[in-house]
């Protein structure tokens, strides 16, 4: 076990998957000699060389393109997004090409890329800087989607989207990553738990809060808020955005008969509306009021002086878990 | 099939198209070997790359070219016939297709648009898997690797850039063979192609652009994509470039080759801009009377690719009766392949739709398709069901 801060985690799942595999190769803008905006990448071009990682020319449809290139020779790219306010240039690479050759081509063609994209807000940024995007990738079969809440899972996680034969986006809490915590750099990937499945981060009774990403450490705190209070709230890490792994949160809710949702990005059409449609499809009869979705709303990122009224905090959470538990809360009085 | 029966031109790093040479910079003339009549001229620096063909190996250019315009002339009437949904005709482009195709080494990788069915069939391809997705039974005809070419794409210029990465990937892995892109005209205007000129250019990739000037992209003519000359944007990327007629088998093999030696020694890109005519429709679906004079399309007549080869053969006393005859057959053969190819093909199965989307499990795609094939079920055995609406 070594304290590491999460952005130091990632980089160290990277060398791991560089010394494993000679077809990893990382592409990105800047990510060489200046280890990348956040330094995620850190000392790598110096360790492999720049033709394992490669800084590119400032186009990111190339990026993605050229890296379906690659993986048709072979390689198993891991191309950065700098930001992910930057990565629309590259949607139709991802969404036509890199989600869809292996159906197109009947399995012949595998697209095993990592997409790592740093978003979420809270770090003060200018526009574009602060997106969170996830649900046009969620919603493009093909792709895998996932986000890491800490440290241990941001390594091992990122080494399982390289290893993985579908292609991953990887989305990185950027406001996260000067976050400490222990990673065990030795645990085995095969008895990781697989990117696939949720975490059960807190166990609770009353009420169950899914989250993931930026998210998961809010919501834990809300959820030892909420302790004070005498409510039991369980907190679930979906891990996995695409596929969600519905079994472990419908277990939950069948326990608490309770859901709140919560994410930064803004709600209509967001992943809490899916995660909300599927488990009262899975668990009606199981749920004793309708699904809380506590989101960012609908609008462009705010200018920063006002981000953290977009960003659900632990208060917009816990008014959400009131809601769900039918305490007096902020929408009291209401009819639906 | 045909990959480098030609064998080699021959290398030589200071020929033509280097942008240090004549014919790398500005406005450029059209390279051409053999005129509208069908007679050989000579050119100084072309030349020497196709001075190894044989006689034999003309004919069996010619012999391509009609086979290929045999297989579009048939793919056009499955259209017609119902038994296909839409057919990209290549007609007029033939000698841009088989000139460059046969120029291609076997572990040579190909990246091309829908139109490339004549590249296509130098790569060897099997002549049903040529229909398999106009008739809407795959989303691919074939397995890119068994030819080494690419998944036609349909996104336009998109494939650019995986011909710019694969030829990293050539690079890297410290080969000698090249990746070739096929695009239109209209694509030198798409972000991606130019993305990956960028690309090509600073990793000196070994990648050969292959631009098929056909004069049309759907109704847009080519003015309304560039105000200069397609081939002369490729010096801005650092780029060399060659404008060839793309109705001269001849000029285009030379080019092609020209391009291919360069990337195979290490000298990097090449931008080939072949100048040709598309005379027929975009696709089956498409009615060129609506844009197009008729006069346009008689002058481009008299310079048909394959009228010219002929003329040419004819000068040489190669077209004999016996040869005639013998590329008739051929080509009679190739489209009747394809057409029992095509009517015979198997219907896919519906459960096929959930087949490849990820080559692991997915969760929600396994509830999906266990959903629809109980769905499916519930109708019991189908030969059986009586009416439309099954076991209801
Ligand atoms: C990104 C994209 N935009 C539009 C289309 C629709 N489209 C199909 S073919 C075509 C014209 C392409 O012209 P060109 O690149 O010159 O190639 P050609 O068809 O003449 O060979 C268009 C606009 C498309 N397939 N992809």
């Amino acid at each position: 076990m070594t304290q590491m801060t999460f952005a130091r985690a990632i980089n160290s799942g990277l060398r791991k998957s560089l010394e494993n595999d000679p077809k990893v190769i990382l592409m990105g803008e800047d990510i060489g000699a200046l280890g990348g905006v956040f330094r995620v990448t850190d000392g790598l071009q110096k360790d492999f060389g720049e033709h394992r990682v490669v800084d590119t020319p400032l186009a990111e449809a190339a990026i993605m393109g050229t890296a379906v290139g690659l993986a048709y020779r072979g390689y198993r790219p891991v191309v950065e997004i700098q930001f992910d306010g930057f990565i629309y240039p590259a949607f139709d690479q991802i969404v036509c090409q890199v989600a869809k050759l292996h159906y197109r081509t009947q399995g012949a063609v595998k697209m095993p890329i990592t997409i790592r994209v740093p978003f979420g807000g809270g770090i003060g940024s200018p526009e574009h800087h602060s997106e969170s995007p996830e649900a046009y990738f969620t919603h493009t079969s093909g792709l895998r989607v996932i986000s890491v809440s800490n440290p241990q899972d941001a390594h091992t996680m990122i080494q399982q989207a390289i290893a993985s034969d579908d292609p991953v986006l990887y989305f990185e809490p950027k406001r996260r990553y000067h976050d400490k915590g222990e990673v065990d750099e030795s645990l085995d990937l095969s008895t990781a738990l697989s990117m696939e499945k949720a975490r059960v981060v807190t166990e609770g009774t009353d009420v169950t809060l899914v989250a993931y990403g930026p998210l998961v450490k809010t919501a834990r705190d809300a959820a030892m808020a909420a302790a004070d209070e005498g409510i039991s709230v369980e907190v679930i890490d979906l891990r996995s955005l695409a596929p969600v792994d519905f079994t472990t949160v419908e277990a939950s809710v069948r326990k608490t008969g309770r859901l709140v949702i919560t994410h930064e990005a803004g709600q209509s059409g967001g992943l809490g509306a899916e995660v909300a449609a599927s488990i009262t499809e899975r668990c009606f009869y199981h749920l004793e009021t309708a699904p809380v979705r506590v989101t960012g709303f609908d609008i462009p990122y705010p200018y920063s002086k006002l981000e953290m009224h977009h960003l659900p905090g632990l208060d917009r959470i816990l008014d959400g878990v009131d809601r769900a538990l039918g305490r007096p809360n902020s929408l009291s009085g209401l009819e639906g | 099939m045909f990959t480098d029966e030609l064998g080699k031109g021959g290398t030589n790093a200071g020929g033509p198209g280097n942008s240090a040479g004549p014919h790398g910079g500005a406005a450029q003339n059209l390279v051409q070997l053999i005129t509208p009549e069908g007679e050989r001229i000579s050119h100084p620096e072309y030349d020497i790359w196709v001075q190894d063909v044989t006689d034999e190996q003309l004919c069996s250019l010619y012999e391509d070219m009609v086979a290929i315009r045999r297989i579009d002339t048939e793919a056009t009437a499955l259209q017609r016939q119902g038994e296909l949904a839409l057919w990209p005709p290549l007609l007029g482009q033939e000698a841009s297709q088989i000139g460059s195709g046969r120029a291609l080494r076997e572990d040579d990788f190909v990246f091309s648009s829908y139109r490339e069915n004549g590249v296509a069939y130098c790569r060897g391809v099997d002549l049903t898997d040529i229909v398999r997705v106009w008739r809407g039974n795959a989303s691919s005809g074939w397995d890119p690797y068994t030819i080494n070419m690419a998944t036609p794409q349909i996104i336009i210029g998109a494939q650019t850039l995986h011909a710019t990465g694969y030829a990293m990937g050539i690079q890297n892995d410290g080969a000698d063979s090249v990746a070739v892109t096929y695009f239109g005209d209209g694509a030198t205007s798409e972000g991606d192609v130019n993305e990956a000129m960028v690309f090509a250019a600073s990793f000196q990739a070994p990648v050969v652009f292959f631009c098929q000037n056909n004069q049309w992209a759907i109704s847009e003519p080519v003015r309304l994509q560039s105000h200069i000359q397609i081939a002369d944007r490729a010096m801005g990327f650092g780029i060399p470039s060659m404008r060839v007629d793309g109705n001269d088998v001849l000029a285009v093999l030379a080019a092609t080759r020209v391009a291919l030696d360069r990337a195979r020694h290490g000298g990097g890109p090449t931008f080939i801009e072949a100048v040709t005519y598309r005379m027929g429709p975009h696709t089956t679906a498409d009615d060129p009377t609506r844009y197009r004079d008729a006069n346009e399309l008689e002058d481009w007549a008299a310079k048909d690719p394959i009228a010219r080869v002929k003329a040419l053969l004819d000068r040489k006393g190669l077209l004999s009766e016996d040869f005639e005859a013998h590329v008739q057959a051929k080509a009679d053969a190739v489209a009747r392949e394809m057409r029992a190819g095509c009517i015979n093909m198997p219907e896919p199965e519906p459960l096929d739709i959930f087949k490849h989307v990820y080559s692991t499990p997915n969760s929600w795609l396994d509830r999906q398709q266990d959903h629809y094939s109980r769905y499916l079920a519930s109708f019991g055995d189908p030969a059986e069901a009586t009416s439309e609406e099954g076991a209801r």
